[in-house]
């Protein structure tokens, strides 16, 4: 199927205070193209929690956002150092976020059970040298 | 319900300088960002205790109505700022989430 358009936003690590502006812009560009507030709706959940995931947890990362005529992916892939038990990891609650962050009310272990629950296809691998989450959302 | 009539019928301190003349038609109440992202109802008012930068932006995201920061906690500069940039009211009280709840409700009914 024909790729429309296509984006990519580099994400640096501990980066708080931009956190959400990744999302805000995809946001921004699904709504000029006119889709449906709950497919926004949904893109902005996945994005926002993959962005806040490679903040938190990583060494930094980048999102590729593509549309498509017949569905949106998102690539969240950041550099590491990877998750150690990925089932563990999809768990609602479960959190590895260290208490100062939880304080702020990131770290309630949704992360990844949400950006699962807003995708139609949800596919995550993950090793020292970095997590891949690839996520899909068609088009009705 | 219309936030600027909120405002005035339970007292509370606008601390964002907009016309707050926003109608909502829900309340959320939470402080976990990412459970507030994935239940929070559009058009909501959104009570918290959490006032740093990212509720912006958390709100900003699931087109919340207006936040109201609770139990008299101190809000962030930045995050005043980022709320006027984007149009969504930050409102304080010195009461409970449950006691401002209860207001609302009583409010509408």
């Amino acid at each position: 199927m024909k790729k429309i358009k296509c984006y990519n936003y580099k994400i640096d690590k501990n980066d708080f205070v931009n956190a959400g502006k990744v999302s805000s812009e995809i946001k921004k560009n699904l709504k000029k193209i006119g889709f449906t507030n709950r497919i926004i709706r949904r893109i902005a959940v996945i994005s926002y929690e993959g962005e806040m995931n490679i903040i938190i947890h990583s060494e930094g990362g980048e999102i590729d956002f593509e549309i498509y005529e017949d569905k949106i992916i998102l690539k969240i892939n950041d550099k590491g150092p990877g998750i150690d038990d990925v089932n563990l990891a999809m768990t609602e609650g479960y959190s590895t976020a260290p208490s100062e962050i939880r304080e702020l009310g990131f770290g309630a272990g949704m992360g990844l059970p949400n950006i699962n629950n807003c995708s139609d296809n949800f596919n995550i691998t993950s090793s020292k040298n970095g997590t891949k989450i690839e996520s899909t959302i068609c088009l009705e | 319900m219309n936030i600027k009539n909120m405002i005035e019928k339970l007292e509370l301190d606008e601390v964002t300088n907009l016309s707050n003349d926003i109608e909502f038609e829900n309340v959320y109440i939470g402080d976990l960002l990412s459970v507030v992202m994935s239940n929070a109802k559009e058009n909501s008012i959104w009570i918290t205790i959490q006032t740093h930068l990212n509720i912006v932006a958390v709100a900003d995201l699931i087109d919340i109505a207006g936040i109201i920061i609770v139990e008299d906690m101190e809000v962030d500069k930045d995050t005043i700022e980022k709320a006027n940039e984007l149009e969504i009211p930050i409102l304080t009280t010195d009461k409970s989430a449950y006691e401002i709840a209860c207001g609302i409700y009583k409010l509408e009914n």
